[in-house]
Order: structure tokens, then sequence, then C-alpha cells
């Protein structure tokens, strides 16, 4: 018998399968989720741009021949100790507690022999990541768990957290499960308890506040140590000219892809800016003020190859800073782990659910059996080898464009795909000259 | 022997500098400080046995991160406070503006006036004993240690409490989320006791109400969800 012709069903866009699974979570749960890493939507990215290179109206160095330096110095504003690095790729700062001993070991030893630094992250400083970083960047954050003068002094640089670019203007709740005796006992938390952060700190309210907060922070380490001032990718033009204000040395701006240990995933993807739309509105604001490049830039959120490093100092930065490519890098997410992944609910390449503390891969938990499966020495060698590629892709791009240092890469080397990446990193949409914006036209 | 520095006459940097390379030498010294016309971050970052008394009225941050000093502020102190410090004594003789002591690990912050709002804001050791008044938002998200006030308390006390005890002798106007009034038992008599007798406070710890954490927002339930 014929059928009677029907409507072929047809999934609404707007309620998808995956919208639908969220909305049936949260009724059956009553919270909403919360996870690990950085935003998961597509947003536009340095992908969306390209460099030029060199024909006849610039002129190529040498590819592995001609020199291409790499090295940066940051906090040559006011401290007596600036940091030199060799390469302008430094590490984000990640906290033990999210991370294990291990992990936190493993980025030490591989930026160390990188020749850049590493940062701590909420919860302070422990033995084997001042033991294993040759230079190290103390974060300075609205929770102060862990803060102490001590390690303020053992520090090469102070970054004070302001905002982050996975949740700008959000605070913290890592839940109890990762709170152990030794995480408790650095933070002053009873073991298990969920630790919550607040979001904004607890005793400046403003940039005003906040310069008369970096000279107490300068009095105490005898304006030795950089200040990093680290702003979520949300207002860049303004909160980098107030960072500047207030007095930092360098200024460290995280987009929106920039990851985090956990926090509510409609934040993670619904709040802040892309990283490719933050760089030159802060860039702007340094230029504005008189102080590009007497203030540094260190830009971070979702920089994952030589390329990206390249095209974010092409667009001013002067340097880059990563987190969850250090992660994956060290073996986060590694599809050798892809069974245990799956009994967790998730798959090689999307597990993220950080705060339960069962990362197969030993990297984002505190539990000791999990912990040993990560050998913070062959980590560390995976971490120098990644570094090391990224620095030799940036070098390859930067003497194709014509430049003796990294540094030298400029906006006038990049061309847009997109009309929205041209309006947001103000460089020509390809085959033009033209940008959304530009004066004149 | 006391060693005068004079602060029209000597910067800040070299105030400082001096200050701290004595409690380094664990020299055990004493110090004043004349003239400080409101000066920030002064004697901060102390890092040893040392005596600093400043004859006058401070900025923001004073005594900042002290640790095993005895600092005196024959006056008032601006926001901050001792703020972070970690053991040794800070003492004001007059008031004491926002967050004083704030994130503070350990030792004694003495507040002879009246302190304003977020007193012992996040608190993580220290005790704090404020003589006179105490304003709002006070120990929000405070975790260990011991807040005591001989006069009242404005809004919002003890918000998001985690471990640290709270005693108040006058009125609390209210109590903010997951604070609670608890039993004075014994040993907390004897902890208050021993608190108001280095404070030099005039108070018996039988006047006192104890209020603490409820404990209900120590793991996240969506019951609560009104609390956070």
């Amino acid at each position: 018998m014929d059928k009677t012709p029907q409507t072929e069903p047809r999934q609404s866009w707007t309620f998808s399968n995956s919208i639908n699974s969220e909305i049936r979570r949260a009724a059956d749960t009553g919270i909403y989720d919360i996870r690990g890493g950085g935003a998961k939507r597509r947003v536009p990215h340095f992908d969306d741009l390209l460099f030029l290179g060199a024909s006849m109206s610039r002129y190529p160095l040498e590819g592995y021949r001609e020199k291409c330096e790499t090295a940066v110095t940051l906090g040559t504003r006011f401290a007596k100790k600036p940091i030199e690095l060799k390469i302008p790729i430094t590490i984000a700062g990640m906290s033990f507690g999210s991370l294990s001993a291990n992990a936190k070991e493993a980025l030490g030893r591989g930026a160390t022999m990188a020749g850049t630094s590493t940062t701590t992250g909420d919860g302070g400083m422990t033995e084997e990541e001042r033991g294993h970083s040759e230079k190290l960047v103390y974060q300075y954050l609205p929770s102060r768990y862990g803060m102490n003068p001590d390690d303020l002094r053992r520090a090469d640089a102070i970054e004070i957290v302001v905002g982050q670019g996975a949740k700008p203007g959000g605070g913290g709740m890592l839940l109890g499960q990762k709170i152990t005796e030794r995480v408790a006992g650095m933070r002053d938390l009873p073991v298990g308890i969920d630790q919550r952060s607040a979001c904004r700190h607890p005793d400046w309210t403003g940039p005003d506040d906040l310069e008369i907060k970096i000279l107490e922070l300068r009095e105490i380490t005898n304006w030795e140590k950089p200040i990093y001032i680290k702003v979520g990718g949300a207002r860049p033009y303004y909160d980098t000219a107030l960072a500047v204000k207030a007095g930092a040395d360098v200024v460290v701006l995280d987009g929106m892809q920039g990851g985090t240990a956990a926090t509510q995933d409609v934040f993670i993807e619904h709040v802040g800016q892309p990283t490719l739309a933050c760089i030159r509105p802060a860039v702007l604001a340094l230029q504005d003020l008189g102080m590009h490049r007497e203030v540094q830039l260190v830009v971070s959120g979702g920089i994952r190859s030589g390329a990206d490093v390249a095209k974010a100092l092409a667009l001013g930065a002067d340097a880059v800073s990563i987190g969850s490519a250090a992660l994956i890098a060290i073996g986060d997410n590694d599809p050798k782990w892809e069974a245990e992944y799956q009994a967790l609910g998730s798959t090689a390449g999307a597990y993220d659910d950080w705060h339960e503390g069962r990362d197969p891969a030993g990297i984002t938990t505190q539990d000791p059996e999990l912990m040993k499966r990560l050998d913070p020495m062959a980590a560390g060698r995976k971490l120098r080898n990644y570094l090391n590629v990224m620095t030799l892709e940036c070098q390859t791009i930067a003497r194709a464009c014509g430049h003796n240092h990294v540094h030298n890469l400029e906006p006038e080397d990049l061309c847009a795909l997109t009309l929205e990446a041209a309006a947001m990193a103000q460089v020509p949409l390809s085959g033009t000259n033209w940008y959304p914006g530009k004066p004149g036209f | 022997m006391t060693t005068t520095l004079d602060l029209t006459a000597t910067d800040l940097r070299a105030v400082n500098t001096t200050l701290q390379a004595a409690a380094r030498a664990q020299a055990n010294e004493d110090y004043e400080i004349i003239n400080p016309r409101g000066a920030h971050a002064m004697a901060c970052g102390l890092d040893g046995p040392l005596a600093v008394t400043i004859k006058g009225s401070t900025g923001y941050y004073c005594a900042g991160m002290n640790k095993e000093a005895t600092v005196t502020v024959e006056g008032s102190a601006g926001p901050g406070v001792a703020e972070n410090m970690m053991s040794g004594t800070v003492t004001i003789e007059g008031d004491a503006s926002q967050y004083a002591g704030a994130t503070g690990h350990g030792g004694l912050l003495n507040i002879k006036g009246n302190a304003s709002s977020r007193c012992g804001i996040s608190m993580k050791g220290i005790d704090i004993v404020v003589h006179g008044n105490i304003g709002h938002m006070s120990a929000f998200m405070a975790q260990k240690g011991n807040l005591v006030v001989l006069g009242d308390a404005g809004d919002a006390l003890g918000d998001s409490l985690y471990e640290a005890r709270l005693f108040v002798r006058g009125s609390v106007k209210s109590l903010g989320a997951d604070c609670i009034e608890k039993e004075m038992r014994p040993e907390h008599l004897k902890i208050l006791a021993k608190l108001l007798d280095e404070a030099g406070a005039d108070a018996k710890p039988e006047e006192f109400k104890r209020y603490g954490s409820a404990r209900k927002l120590y793991n996240f339930n969506i019951d609560h969800a009104d609390e956070y």
C-alpha cells in the first residue's frame, strides 16, 4: 500500500539535539554545566589571517641560514630585574590543585629547557614548580590562596590577575573532589569542600587602588620584579590603558579561547571577545599612551602553532602565552586513553571535566595513581620539543617576510580571509587594500 | 635605643629598605617613623623581629605582609592595613579603613578604634581584635582565624564564611549568606579570653556571641542556590 507523502522530520537549528540534551541535563540535575578548557564554539581566529611573504617588494631572508632572533625582554619599564626569555612564548598560569604536581613539574622542565618562563596559579607556589622553573611568574589572584611574602620574593615576576579570558568578571568554584589534603593545606581550606574564589580582589577596588597596591608589592620585593597585569579580553583598549596607568610593566591579555580549570560552560562560551579581536585595540591603547614596546604586551587564548605566534606578534604583541596547548603537548586528551575517556562519557579530544579529578592522562587530577601516569621528565621533553617547533615555525615565517627578528613582524605582513577577521585585526581583506572601518574609505 | 626615620627627610623606599634590612638581621631593634603624612605601603614586607612605631596616620597597606615584626600606628590607618599578614603584631591606636587584615594568615591585628567595611575579608588564620565597630561585608569568605569585635557589626557579617570564628559583643546589623550564630562553648571562651588579654581589651568573653559557618555552601547543592 502506498504511504501518504509526509514532510521529512527536520531538526530545529535553534533546538538542536545538543541543545535539547543540555536542557534535559539541566532539568535533571538542577545545576549548570561546569567544565574546564576554553571556548569550543568557532570564533574568528588567527586561521583567518594569512602572511603575504616576500617576493619583489620585500626581500626574504634565507631560511634556516640567515639569523632571525627570537629573544624577548619583559618588564623593562620599572623593574630592576626584567625577565629575559630566549623565545617569545611563555607558559600561562595554571594552578597546582587544578593540575597535578607532576604536570606542574613537566611544565617547569619543558619551559626551562626551551628558555622561557612558567606561571603559578590559584593555590600558590609548589617546590616542584619553583625547583624546575628557571623563570617563574607568581600569580597574585583575588583568592590569594597560598599567597605569602616568601614566595613573592622567590618569584621572578608577579602577575596580578584581574581577569581571565575564559571568564572575564567571573570568580571560580573548584568542586571539592580535587581539594585533597595537600591542596587544602596550601589554600587554608577544609579537605573536600568546594573552593570558591571571589571575582575581584579583596583589598582594592579599581585602578587607582591598584596603583597603590603595586607600590606595596614593589616595596616588598625591592622594586626588582616586573609586575604583570592580566586582563580578560573584554574591553581591551580601556583595560590596557588603565593597566598602564596603574603601573604595569607588562600587560597580559587573555582572549575568550583562553582556558580555565573549571567554570560554567555558559560563561566560557558567552562572555568575552575572541583573542583576534582584542590585540589591535590593546596595541592602540599602548600606542596612544606612547607605551608600545615600553610596556610589553603578552597575548594568550587559543595559541597553537608558530603561525599563531607570528600573527600575534605581527599584530603588535611582544610575546604570547600558552596554556591549553601546553597541556596537550604533555599528554592531555591523548587518544591512547580513549577507552578510559569513553568510560567517563567523553572522548579523546573532548574531555573537559577537569574538576572531577579523574583525568586519565594524570594531568588535571590529584589522584596519586592517575598522577603516576605522567612522567614529568618525558612530558617536559615533549613540551620543550613543542616550544622549539613553534619557535622554528615563527622564525620561518618571519624570515619569509624579510625580518631578522620575530618582533619586526608587522600588520603589513598580513591579509585577512574574511571580512570579520579584516575588521577585527585591522588588516586588509585578501586581494584588497581595505578593511572595514579603515579611515579614508 | 630607638632610631628615628623622618619621612620629610627620607623617602619611602629608603625607610622601607632600612626597616626591611633591620628585620632580616633579626636584631630586634626599635624604630620610629615621624611625619608619616599618610604615606602608603609604610613598613610593609618586614620579615623578622623588629619594633616600629609610626607617629601619625598612614595611607594604604601599612605593615602589609608583616612577619614577626611589631608595628604600632599612633594614629589611624588607611585601607588594607596588615593585608596578608603572616605573623607578628600590628596595632592601630585610631581607626582603620576598609579591608583591614585582608587575607591575613597569622599574627594579631589590634585595632583600638573602629574598622570600616570588609574587615578581615578572606582572612586565612589571622586574629583581628577591633575595640570599636566594624563595617559591612566584614569577614566575607573568611577561611581561618578569629575576628573579635567589641562594638557592633554592619551588614552581611561573615558572608560565605568558611571556618573563621567571629565574636561580636554588640549588635549585628545582618548576617551574610551561610553565617549563623553558634553556641559559645568553653573552648571558645578560652580562645576569646586569650585574645582579649593580648589586645588589652576591656571586655569579658561571656559578653560576646559567636558566629560561624552553617556549612551549607561547602559543597554545591542546588537547593541552596539562592544563597550564592
